[in-house]
């Protein structure tokens, strides 16, 4: 990638200095000035409902995206995420709200909206009956990109698909056609990405590559993705966001959520010598202890009160108990899920 | 860019992706052969075009049967255009690229009348046999032609609009031949008389101008009179904006 082909990667300082230096250079039509430089916020979404008949599918959800940020939607099915991305990229109408992406209100100028936007629909769909490359031809044809020929050259490296550019799409695996899906998203090097479920339905290697690809693009751009997959949201997003029935439960980071998740920081130990119960119930006894037990596998287990890493306590408490395999649990995100969740099903 | 031109943004592509489609797949080429065993039988068949019986130097006996060749096989060209899109959920790709609703659906719709166009073209052996046995009037074989690409038009218009209803191409089909022959039908003479019968003269003038049989025969014997073209071009423009309309409500379904 070079930097005529993608001026907003012009660090801010030398962006600065070029403005300065050149100060009656008219400003170019398709970046306007208030949207340069990295952090600014490619998406704005205000207030955004959708109902389908009686169903309120989003429920007034407001957020923002800044440049840098790949922002996970989490939540179980019909939690809404598929809805608003769909009105993001302007297929669905809002019932009520609005949605700026890089500045461009998306009801008023759905195209201008959509030649910033990269979208890979739910599924990935494309033309099965069409070649790899003769199906990126037509989207970058559609696009009306000039430089068509590098474009899909580019696409078809980072997207690792050369070996299959002559073949028909319906022949690929779901890995590739995933990745077919990426690659038509990415032709003009948009500034944001919305990606529906990137890796659902893939096998644990397809999965792997398709999140390195899309850790891969997450700099100098904004993604949005969503995923029901919780690990996904730890390895690739900086920023995650909890769905519920159309509504936002939780607005964080991956790192933070796993820090509230219940169970974080516990600490695990086999006894050796001595009762496993009475470990138990000193630890209990602790005041930082929210509560220890025996697991089924003869494991003890202590969960601190504040979440904070209390190993030593934990030596501490044990005495003159031999203990043996002593490791401190993560909190698991899908824990905390099926707890913010679940409050709301309720 | 002018407000209509932005208003179709995206036709060419459409267009294009659309009518290559056609010939990448068996479908077209089997479509073509059909049509072109189905109109030279029935133009030397005894029973129908007699064309041989007949000597005569014009090509009435493959015109007049053309549109109802076309009820059955312009629905097969119709019934994929939009129904695919939206069974494989390729619509969602196509209306978040920088592609207009409309020009997507003009796009399909002229990739289809361009392919159907290719294949009466493909009929031009039976003009030049005419050219060589006698002399045809040109201008009644040029003004056939003419009719035929226009009842082509109407008719995939109202295949498209089909096409835009049901996700299924089985039942997108069978709607949209239906809905021909109904509107052949109201051309034919039974059809006119019975109406006149029980609605009396005024009313059967008025179907009868709706007759898209009686237009193309109008067509077809070298008059290229201004009403009969308008009735193809306000009738095609009319069932293409209905198939937007519903597009636009069936899309996200």
């Amino acid at each position: 990638m070079t930097e005529t082909d993608h001026p907003d990667s012009v660090p801010p300082a030398v962006a600065a200095e070029t403005e300065a230096a050149a100060p009656e250079a008219p400003p170019s039509e398709a970046t306007p000035p208030e949207t340069d430089g990295p952090g600014e916020v490619l998406i704005s979404v205000a207030d955004l409902t959708k109902h389908y008949g009686a169903i309120r599918a989003v429920d007034g959800i407001s957020f923002q995206v800044r440049r840098g940020d790949v922002l996970g939607f989490l939540g179980p099915n019909g939690a809404g995420k598929t809805t608003a991305m769909k009105m993001i990229t302007g297929f669905l109408e809002p019932d009520l709200g609005s949605i700026a992406v890089a500045g461009i209100d998306v009801a008023a100028d759905r195209l201008a909206v959509s030649r910033r936007i990269g979208y890979l629909p739910e599924d990935a769909p494309a033309y099965g009956e069409m070649t790899v490359e003769a199906f990126l031809r037509f989207i970058a044809e559609a696009r009306e990109l000039e430089a068509a020929d590098e474009a899909i050259d580019r696409v078809l490296e980072t997207a690792h698909l050369r070996s299959v550019r002559g073949q028909t799409i319906e022949t690929l695996s779901k890995g590739y056609k995933r990745r077919v899906g990426l690659a038509q998203a990415l032709i003009h090097d948009p500034d944001v990405l919305i990606l529906d479920e990137p890796t659902d339905g893939l096998d644990p290697n397809q999965k792997a590559v398709v999140q390195d690809l899309i850790s891969s693009l997450s700099a100098n751009r904004c993604i949005v993705l969503s995923t029901h997959i919780l690990d996904e949201a730890e390895r690739v997003c900086n920023r995650a966001v909890i769905l519920s029935e159309g509504r936002i439960l939780v607005d964080s980071t991956p790192d933070a959520l796993v820090a509230q998740a219940p169970g974080h920081n516990a600490v695990r130990f086999r006894v050796t010598e001595g009762d496993a119960a009475e470990v138990a119930a000193a630890l209990s006894a602790a005041d930082w202890c929210a509560g220890a037990r025996v697991l089924p596998g003869g494991e003890v287990e202590a969960e601190p009160r504040d979440g904070q890493n209390r190993l030593n306590d934990v030596l501490a408490a044990v005495g003159e108990h031999r203990v043996a395999d002593v490791r401190v649990r993560e909190g698991r995100l899908d824990e905390l899920f099926r707890d913010v969740t679940r409050g709301v099903a309720a | 860019m002018s407000g209509l031109a932005r208003r179709f943004t995206g036709m060419r592509a459409v267009l294009r992706r659309e009518f290559h489609g056609y010939f990448a797949s068996p479908l077209g080429y089997i479509f073509i052969v059909i049509f072109l065993i189905a109109s030279g039988y029935l133009m030397v068949s005894r029973d129908f075009g007699r064309f041989l019986e007949l000597r005569e130097a014009n090509l009435d006996a493959l015109f007049s049967y053309l549109p109802w060749i076309f009820v059955v096989l312009v629905p097969a060209v119709a019934m994929r255009l939009w129904a695919e899109e939206r069974r494989s959920g390729t619509v969602e790709l196509l209306l978040t690229l920088p592609i207009t609703l409309e020009g997507s659906y003009l796009g399909k719709f002229l990739a289809g009348w361009a392919f159907l166009a290719v294949s009466v073209l493909l009929t031009w052996p039976a003009v030049f046999q005419v050219a060589r046995l006698g002399d045809p009037d040109w201008g009644a074989i040029f003004a056939s032609y003419v009719a035929t690409l226009l009842a082509a038009a109407v008719l995939l218009a109202i295949g498209l609009l089909f096409s835009a209803l049901s996700k299924n191409q089985v039942v997108a089909f069978i709607l949209a031949v239906a809905a021909s022959v109904g509107f052949l039908l109201i051309g034919v003479p039974q059809t006119q008389e019975f109406v006149g019968k029980w609605f009396g003269g005024y009313v059967e003038r008025v179907v009868s101008s709706l007759s898209l049989l009686d237009h193309f025969e109008t067509l077809t014997r070298g008059l290229l009179q201004l009403n009969s073209l308008l009735f193809f071009v306000l009738f095609t423009v009319g069932w293409l904006v209905c198939g937007m309309l519903v597009l636009g409500q069936t899309k996200t379904n």
